[in-house]
């Protein structure tokens, strides 16, 4: 986890960067979702996802942690060819990164403490059962749940805490990246502002990169160091959001510049000049 | 990726140790560390950190529980390292990750009078839900145009019409069974003609509604209570509710109104397939010709027989969709649940079913169609 903080997550080139997308094509029956789709994600980043509805980003995370096979096209993930490697190869990836779904899809049988146990048990069988547990109650705590929280099973928790719940599970194992799949949507404003907060904070102290599916403007502006767009089956444009303005995409504009856009840039910059 | 963590213990001024840590102190490489490092009993005075390559919040949480546990200083972290051991400082430490294990002895008759409380609930639900029915009844014959009859159409197809080659292949092949064995024994006493008299009455009075009724709860009851108890879990149930779609007639009438209708259709169906199956025994194994067979079925089953069949029929339909709709409805909290319920549901309409079979067989020679 060597994050040397010198290297402007901005910069443009980035060394080995841990995801690459090249040619990326999905195709459900007749239907293209995806048609030479190229995107890379640089090492230390947050960088946020949008499209609309449809336009194939759970796709293109499924593919990217090898739950869908693409029908063309190469993923590299940390240096490893995903599309080439059968499952059992790719447990040493699997280890490195953390996937927080839509639903939390927490294990309902499992308590949170037990659902966060659950990686370090199947990758660390050396772990003392002790440090296994400590360490479950401390990413409990560290993902800003209760300490309560441990022992309860998800059927009891609120859709905000099977969230948190969800993402302690994707950080048990120290993972370089994380994988975000609208981690803000059904929550209030008060939580999504305390879980974006959550995710930048956990970004710099543990030197994550993520990868990070969104529809929440106050996310792009607050905490992504870059935006890829995805429209017409490819991403159409990767960069900060004011450098995406530029391009003048007329999807861009209408996404940005709608209202909603407009009162979250104000209210980001409001936070700033505070 | 697969480092190892080195450490050394080093003499320290007044008796206490310095440890030295170096390598890759990481989820994958920390364990054998810290459980070495459990068994030292001296004090260590200093933790030096200045060899550490690499560190995560589990090696920091290690280092930090060490420190805390000997009250020594950490000297020489990186910065990565100093942010690390900040943000570890929340730990929750070493505690159950689920509930305590409550003992045999206790739990019980825990279980058993928490059962005996549920039953009472479990009464009062199902009078409950006879009444909503009923009441569901009574809206529609109010305004007959709330019937749900595209549902009902459904449902029947669901419940009848797909079921129909399943159920043809099951009573084909009990009408052989029967007819088979049977000849097999009969022809001890010589009385193989009367193998005509036991698959045409054992298929109508007993076997044939009794079995379809028993493939129907496995079929379709199960279907109700996943389908249903889905509906609940993804709040499909309360969202007609708050319409003002009663779920009771939209949802549970149809299938009770289907499966009660189709149940008469089947058994009866599932009774001509078995004697079918008789007769195609009667012509291969018995030498009595194939129509033969069937004109000796109408001289010899008496036609209450065929009433028996049909009178069980509908009740047994009726059972069935009951406690499949009963234990959709009652299903809540989560995916588990919706196991639970469809296994309840099978399990007490097939019980149901055979315990009223064994009331309809005393009652109707009671009454003297024997």
């Amino acid at each position: 986890m060597a994050f040397d903080e010198s290297e402007a997550p901005h910069e443009r080139f980035c060394l080995e960067p841990p995801i690459v997308v090249s040619g990326l094509v999905n195709r459900f029956g007749d239907f293209a979702v995806h048609d030479g789709l190229n995107l890379e994600v640089c090492r230390g980043e947050i960088l946020g996802v949008v499209g609309g509805s449809g336009t194939g980003k759970s796709v293109l995370m499924r593919s990217i942690i090898g739950l869908q096979q693409p029908t063309a096209g190469n993923i590299d993930v940390l240096g490893r060819r995903i599309t080439d490697t059968d499952l059992d190869q790719r447990v040493g990836v699997r280890r490195r990164w953390g996937v927080l779904f839509q639903g939390g899809a927490l294990f309902s049988t499992l308590t949170v403490g037990e659902n966060v146990e659950v990686p370090l048990k199947e990758f660390y069988p050396n772990i003392s059962p002790r440090l296994r547990r400590e360490i479950a109650r401390y990413k409990v705590l560290l993902s800003g749940l209760p300490e309560e929280a441990v022992l309860k099973y998800p059927s009891e928790l609120s859709g905000g805490m099977k969230k948190r719940a969800g993402l302690a599970r994707a950080l048990a194992l120290d993972p370089e990246l994380l994988f975000l799949d609208e981690p803000t949507a059904g929550l209030d404003p008060i939580g999504a502002a305390a879980f974006d907060r959550q995710t930048r904070d956990l970004k710099e102290t543990l030197g994550l990169t993520v990868f990070l599916i969104t529809h929440d403007l106050d996310t792009l502006y607050e905490i992504c160091d870059r935006v890829a767009v995805l429209a017409d089956k490819q991403v159409i444009a990767v960069g900060t959001i004011p450098e995406l303005l530029e391009t003048g995409h007329p999807w861009i504009e209408e996404y940005f510049n709608g209202p909603r856009g407009r009162s979250a840039l104000a209210s980001q910059e409001r936070a700033h000049s505070a | 990726m697969y480092g190892a963590v080195t450490y050394s213990l080093e003499d320290a001024e007044a008796g206490t140790t310095r440890l030295v840590l170096g390598g890759q102190l990481l989820v994958s490489s920390v364990g054998p560390f810290e459980q070495e490092i459990d068994r030292f009993d001296g004090e260590i005075a200093e933790i030096d950190l200045s060899g550490v390559d690499e560190m995560d919040t589990t090696g920091a949480w290690v280092v930090s529980r060490l420190a805390n546990q000997h009250s020594s200083t950490i000297t020489g972290a990186s910065e990565t390292a100093t942010h690390l051991l900040k943000a570890v400082e929340v730990a929750g430490g070493d505690g159950e990750l689920c509930p305590a294990v409550v003992p045999v002895w206790e739990r019980v008759p825990l279980a058993l009078g928490e059962k005996v409380y549920a039953a009472r609930g479990g009464m009062l639900g199902v009078v409950s839900f006879l009444g909503a029915i009923l009441v569901g009844f009574g809206s529609i014959i109010r305004k007959p145009s709330s019937m749900p009859f595209r549902a009902v159409v459904r449902q029947m197809e669901m419940v009848g019409v797909s079921a129909l080659p399943i159920i043809g292949l099951m009573s084909f092949l009990i009408g052989i069974v029967i007819a088979q064995q049977g000849a097999v024994q009969l022809q001890q006493f010589g009385a193989e003609t009367l193998t005509v008299n036991l698959v045409g009455r054992i298929t109508l009075r007993e076997l044939g509604v009794l079995m379809t009724a028993i493939m129907v709860a496995g079929r379709s009851g199960s279907a109700f209570a996943a389908q249903i108890g889905t509906m609940k879990l993804t709040e499909e149930v309360d969202a007609m509710r708050t319409i003002g779609i009663s779920p009771i007639v939209q949802l549970v009438i149809p299938r009770i109104l289907a499966c009660t209708f189709m149940m008469i259709l089947l058994g009866f169906y599932s009774s001509i397939v078995g004697i079918i199956g008789g007769a195609v025994i009667g012509q291969v194994a018995l030498g009595i010709p194939f129509f033969t067979f069937l004109e000796r079925i109408q001289e010899v089953v008496p036609l209450h027989d065929v009433w028996v069949g049909l009178v069980k029929a509908p009740v047994f339909g009726l059972i069935v969709a009951l406690a499949g709709c009963y234990h959709g409805m009652q299903v809540k909290g989560n995916s588990e649940e919706v196991g639970i319920r469809t296994t309840m549901a099978v399990v007490s309409a097939i019980f149901a079913v055979i315990v009223l079979d064994a009331f309809f067989a005393v009652f109707f020679t009671e009454v003297g169609w024997g």
